[in-house]
């Protein structure tokens, strides 16, 4: 019964197809987030001071040669002192400075993020059923998971040596113009060839890493087959090709990182090359210069350690640039996922709630079609009374379970309207609207904890006591008596530790625990034996009396115990009445009847 | 320093012992590696003396005499680029020699991992979660051999300090006071730092694995969330987590803002203090000038590489950790074993049978199967009946030994099927099970689970088996046919199309015993209707066992099996079951009887509306 949708319906979480500027991203981020925002100032300014305690060892190096070792008269051991008392100074406050940046810019972007990560989480919680299938699953939770940690590390590692190295470099390039704007001249001349090849071996390495990570999602693929697969691996003694794949995704990824390990060696050869170069320049400059009367032998000394202060920021920009656009990708993910305005939107405190008592139904002239697809419901014009029990019937493809998505507002119709208790759908608060009306969906999907816990999913306050009573009322004890642990009985990740009829079972009370007043059962108990299935409806129906209840299946059964049933093909509502009444018509309730009935008793 | 506890330290102790393990798994990279290293490690040290030398011997001379010959400059140019020549194969050497130990370890122990879970038995994967196992194979293992990466620049570190402390007391003994303190501070100050760090560090990285856990589970029960209204408690569920999160990488900040910056700053102070006691020497005459140079440029580049050997020794424990969670897995027992009995060959249908089969889960206080005996001959078609959760899956895997029996045993062809050789039992036996699963592959090839090299069935019988499972009209209509690639765990088809393409799956192996446990449960009526006539005009020489509810199904089969709280109450026809097992009555009859009962009510309600 499920239909399949299109792959990529609307395109809208696709952010990576248009990649905004970079400027554009942050300027966003931060007015999205403006926890990002708290306190930048004071935390730039720490980091420009805490930069500065890495250029105190040139300047007292330079100072001790040329006024304390060279001075006139023999060394002058009392300015070394001097000297170094002060740099001594410097550089515990810089190290302060240090530690007041890291904690400070730590607490803000995690504040931050944490705060985006939840918004996010709830985001996709928000979006229309629709939207979130139009995404692969995986691709949702890596926004709020590893989109987040990426920008995380980014900021932490990344950001902080990132701003401190740009600091550095302009600290002391400063320092190095002051003591010779020749020799600066030339230090920047050897790193120009560096900086260029930078952008090269930035986008060789970028690509190269890009492809490791995409090795390493197939290797985690190929490894998760022996995993989730293990039964078919087993059954169908495929172990050995099973065994090649994962060899070949672990080849794959080896040799891909193997390569990025390389280039990566090599750019740090070049870094070493550069610096070399920029030594021998100064060395043979700085005498010439220093022979020409411009330079003094302390500040000659003084450029060899501030050449080492510049290959170091040279190197971990281009890394950290590397990251930045990968971080930048991950925030535009996220920050896509809070622009997709949640097509089914919850009207929130100006919305109405449902009227007490039980529920009417009425569609409205209503049409439906997923987006770019043909229409799947056309003009359904219908009302059902409160407490009636219905039935929709139909095959596969004829659109029927678009109904109970109608209903309960997982999807809104593209044309007319429904109207629940005589108040139009999309004005209903969702409190209201989840509190009154709860479907039970075919996959019966549980949550990794005990049945008890899964049965109150939706009311957590209900005892352990009203959970068994559940399952008695529903006839259901028998059931759970040969659980091995009763209701405190753990059913495993997605309840897969029991059989999908089982799992049914669970879902069915969990709905009924809701105590809704507008009950929609969507091929709910199709993998239920029958007897179960009979004996559940029943009880469910005394217990739902007084209660409107909406059951699509394809058992029949369930159509000749409701009220009324509506027969739906091709989108359109063609026949309705009751079983007895429709049973006996030529048409297409007589067909699948008798379809259904020779199958029951052949 | 904190040498003789840390050597009892048994953490530390296993670390290094692990460490071991992979130099002598890797002994030929790991030696050019270090080999690399000593060589960077030399050349480093190296150039700091010929820039001491150089300042010493050209530089000062030269700006005090006013000249330079231009043999001295070309000489001191040369000297610098030769050493960073030799430095820059260093460099190469040690980090393509590291990462390639550290991910030919990797690949090594993922494939070891994936061999187990391959090879161990369906009640071992039952009993550990998917998310644990896929981060054994993945994180676990890259945590194990994370301080490989360091390991060369740090054994290299290791020589070179030993260069430089021979050099300083060369120079001077007294300023090689100054790098006995230093340095071991360097060294134990990174060491705790990597030790405070790496619990916290990990704590994160648990964390993170439990909101993605969160995460993928509250995603994928997005329906249930939407229908009951609980998106705000799913949201302080995932919140709650988060914020734990947050909160231990602001500790993780904190760590990191204390040890920074005091990891700069004591090279730096080295260096002041250096140059302090350095000029008192060189003005007593003890040194000179270059050699103050060389000694001062020495403390700074020496501090990274002292870095490297606290990264290696603070990442141990986390190694460990990995390890340990690698190692678990790595000898976990209780695979199945297998005989080397053989089949008779032969392509008719299997005769099955089991003989007083019991079957427990591990935590269970009764049997899920109790005295299962049956005997089914080659050709015949089976039903398994039975209510929901009376143990007909659990039949189902132990008749295909996905589980073994806790007593008694399955025989195919009257042989134990414990007792033949692996492949034997899947060679002639296919399941569909009741949940379907698809591999990340084309639909040619998770119906013939061949792959490119070997595609043991031809597209000829591909599309035979796709015919009789009702599936080939839509995978004609699949953008690529054969070739379209199905998407994560089949999502992009419905849940009748994924049950067809299982039942094709085996369907194509023409096996002699086929087992359908539910398999058709998502499809039509009709199709299914369409399939099974399909599957008896094939002529399948087959035996069919098919575990079912719908009244055709059963009806197909020349046998009827009545399970109820894991025992065979009744077996026979459908005629005598009806008479002899209640329970098997009231099942199959289910629908009709709720049916009449309901006639009969609305007769009463006549009358009594005539009357």
């Amino acid at each position: 019964m499920t239909t399949v949708i299109p792959e990529k319906t609307s395109g809208v979480l696709q952010a990576e197809a248009e990649p905004a500027g970079a400027l554009r991203t942050l300027l966003r981020g931060a007015r999205m987030v403006p926890e990002f925002r708290a306190g930048i100032g004071v935390t730039l300014l720490l980091a420009l001071l805490a930069t500065g305690g890495r250029v105190v060892v040139p300047i007292a190096v330079q100072q001790t040669i040329d006024r304390g070792l060279l001075a006139d008269g023999g060394p002058d051991v009392g300015l070394v002192r001097t000297t170094v008392a002060l740099c001594l100074a410097a550089i515990v406050l810089t190290a302060m400075s240090a530690y007041a940046m890291n904690v400070r810019l730590f607490r803000t972007t995690e504040n931050a993020l944490a705060s985006l990560r939840v918004r996010a989480f709830r985001h996709v919680h928000d979006l229309s059923m629709l939207h979130q299938q139009s995404e692969r699953r995986g691709s949702l939770v890596s926004r709020v998971t590893s989109d987040v940690d990426q920008l995380s590390m980014f900021m932490q590692w990344g950001g902080i040596l990132g701003v401190v190295s740009l600091f550095q470099l302009v600290l002391a390039s400063v320092l190095m113009a002051v003591y010779s704007w020749p020799l600066t001249l030339l230090v920047y001349l050897c790193f120009v060839p560096m900086v260029l090849s930078m952008r090269f071996f930035q986008r060789r390495l970028a690509s190269t890493y890009g492809q490791v990570r995409e090795r390493v999602g197939d290797m985690l693929g190929a490894i998760s087959e022996s995993v989730v697969g293990a039964q078919t691996v087993r059954a169908y003694g495929i172990s050995g090709r099973t065994a090649r794949r994962i060899d070949g995704a672990i080849d794959r990824h080896y040799r891909t990182a193997v390569r990025a390990q390389k280039q990566s060696a090599l750019f740090f050869g070049t870094g070493e090359l550069v610096a070399a170069l920029a030594n021998a320049a100064v060395i043979v400059v700085g005498v010439l210069l220093g022979l020409a009367g411009g330079l003094s032998p302390g500040t000659l000394v003084a450029f060899l350690f501030l050449v080492t202060l510049f290959i170091g920021p040279v190197q971990i920009a281009t890394e950290v640039l590397n990251e930045a656009q990968n971080a930048l990708a991950s925030f535009r993910r996220v920050l896509a996922v809070l622009d997709t305005e949640p097509d089914v939107a919850d009207p929130g405190q100006d919305g109405r709630s449902l009227p007490a008592g039980p529920l009417g139904v009425r569609f409205d002239h209503v049409h439906f079609a997923y987006p770019g697809g043909p229409e799947v419901l056309t003009d359904v014009d219908l009302s059902i009374a409160p407490r009636r029990r219905v039935a929709v019937v139909g095959e596969t493809g004829s659109g029927k379970t678009t109904f109970a998505k109608l209903l309960t507002r997982l999807m809104d119709p593209t044309g007319g309207r429904v109207l629940l208790g005589g108040v139009p759908l999309d004005q209903v608060r969702f409190d209201s609207l989840r509190e009154r009306v709860v479907m039970v969906p075919q996959d019966g999907f549980l949550f990794d904890t005990t049945i008890a816990d899964n049965v109150r999913y939706g009311r957590p306050s209900v005892s352990d006591g009203e959970v068994e009573a559940a399952f008695d009322a529903l006839e259901l004890t028998d059931w759970v008596a040969g659980m091995p642990r009763g209701i405190h009985t753990a059913v495993g990740e997605r309840g897969e530790s029991l059989s999908v009829g089982e799992r049914q079972l669970v879902a069915v009370a969990r709905a009924y625990v809701a105590d809704p007043d507008l009950l929609v059962l969507d091929e709910a108990t199709s993998a239920v034996d029958p007897a179960t299935e009979v004996r559940l409806t029943r009880a469910l129906d005394s217990l739902t009396r007084g209660r409107t209840t909406l059951t699509i299946a394809h058992r029949l059964a369930t159509a000749e115990a409701a009220d009324e049933v509506i027969v739906v093909d091709a989108g359109r509502v063609v026949q309705r009445g009751s079983h007895r009444d429709l049973v006996g018509v030529p048409g297409p309730y007589a067909r699948l009847h008798a379809s259904w009935a020779s199958q029951q008793r052949r | 320093m904190s040498r003789p506890s840390s050597l009892r330290d048994p953490v530390l102790r296993r670390g290094i012992r692990l460490l071991g393990r992979a130099i002598s798994e890797q002994r030929g990279i790991f030696s050019l590696a270090l080999a690399a290293s000593a060589l960077f490690g030399g050349m480093t040290v190296a150039n700091a003396f010929v820039l001491g030398e150089i300042t010493g011997r050209v530089v000062f001379p030269a700006l005090e005499r006013g000249d330079v010959t231009t043999g001295a400059l070309v000489g001191a140019a040369l000297a610098i680029l030769a050493v960073a020549g030799l430095k820059i194969i260093g460099i190469l050497g040690r980090r393509i020699g590291a990462g390639i130990m550290q991910y030919r370890l990797q690949a090594a122990y993922r494939r070891k991992v994936s061999r187990q879970y391959l090879r161990l038995p369906m009640s071992w994967h039952h009993a550990h979660p998917t998310g644990q196992l896929l981060s054994n194979a993945n994180s676990d293992v890259e945590s194990a051999w994370y301080p490989i990466a360091p390991l060369p620049f740090a054994c290299g570190a290791a020589f070179m300090l030993v260069i430089t402390g021979a050099a300083l007391v060369a120079i001077d003994p007294v300023l090689a006071l100054i790098g006995v303190v230093v340095f071991p501070a360097v060294f134990a100050v990174n060491f705790f730092y990597s030790r405070v760090m790496a619990p916290k560090v990990s704590r994160a990285q648990q964390l993170r694995a439990e909101v993605s856990g969160i995460a993928h589970e509250s995603f994928d029960g997005a329906l249930v969330v939407k229908t009951l209204g609980r998106e705000q408690a799913e949201t302080d569920r995932f919140g709650a987590r988060a914020t734990e999160l947050r909160d231990s990488l602001i500790a993780v900040g904190r760590v990191r803002g204390t040890f920074d910056p005091m990891m700069e700053a004591l090279p730096a102070l080295g260096t002041l203090a250096v140059l302090l006691i350095g000029s008192t020497r060189v003005q007593a005459g003890a040194m000179s000038a270059g050699e103050l140079v060389s000694v001062a440029y020495l403390f700074t580049v020496l501090a990274l590489p002292i870095r490297a050997i606290g990264w290696v020794l603070g990442d141990l424990p986390r190694a460990v950790a990995g390890w340990d969670r690698v190692h678990a897995v790595l000898s976990a027992t209780g695979e199945q074993r297998h005989g080397d009995g053989r089949l008779a060959t032969g392509s008719g249908p299997a005769r099955l049978g089991t003989q007083q089969m019991t079957y427990a889960y591990d935590d269970a206080d009764r049997p899920a199967l109790t005295d299962i005996t049956l005997d089914v001959a080659p050709g015949r078609t089976i039903a398994v009946v039975g209510p929901t959760g009376s143990g007909k899956s659990t039949l189902v895997n132990l008749l295909v030994r996905l589980v073994d029996p806790t007593s008694g045993q399955v025989l195919l062809d009257g042989i134990d099927v414990a007792g033949l050789r692996e492949g034997e039992l899947a060679g002639a036996a296919s399941v569909v099970a009741q949940a379907t699963f698809l591999f990340d592959d084309t639909v040619r090839n998770n119906v013939a689970l061949g792959d490119e090299h070997d595609p043991v069935y031809d597209d000829a019988e591909v599309w035979r088996a796709l015919g009789l499972a009702q599936a080939d009209r839509f995978v004609r209509a699949l953008p690529q046919g054969l070739d379209t690639r199905i998407g994560e765990r089949g999502n992009s088809l419905s849940g009748g199309q994924r049950q067809r393409l299982a039942l094709a799956r085996a369907l194509v192996r023409q096996p002699r015993l086929l087992l359908l446990d539910d398999a058709t449960s998502s499809v039509d009526p009709t199709v299914e209707a369409a399939i099974l006539g399909g599957l008896r005009d094939a002529d399948l020489a087959a035996t069919v066992l098919v575990v079912a509810y719908r009244r055709a199904t059963i009806m197909l089969a020349d046998e009827i099996v009545y399970v109820e709280h894991g025992r065979i109450l009744s077996r026979g026809t459908h005629e005598e079951l009806i008479l002899a097992a209640p329970g098997y009555a009231r099942l199959v009859r289910a629908y009709a009887d709720a049916a009449a009962e309901r006639a009969r009510d609305a007769e009463d309600e006549d009358e009594e509306g005539a009357a």
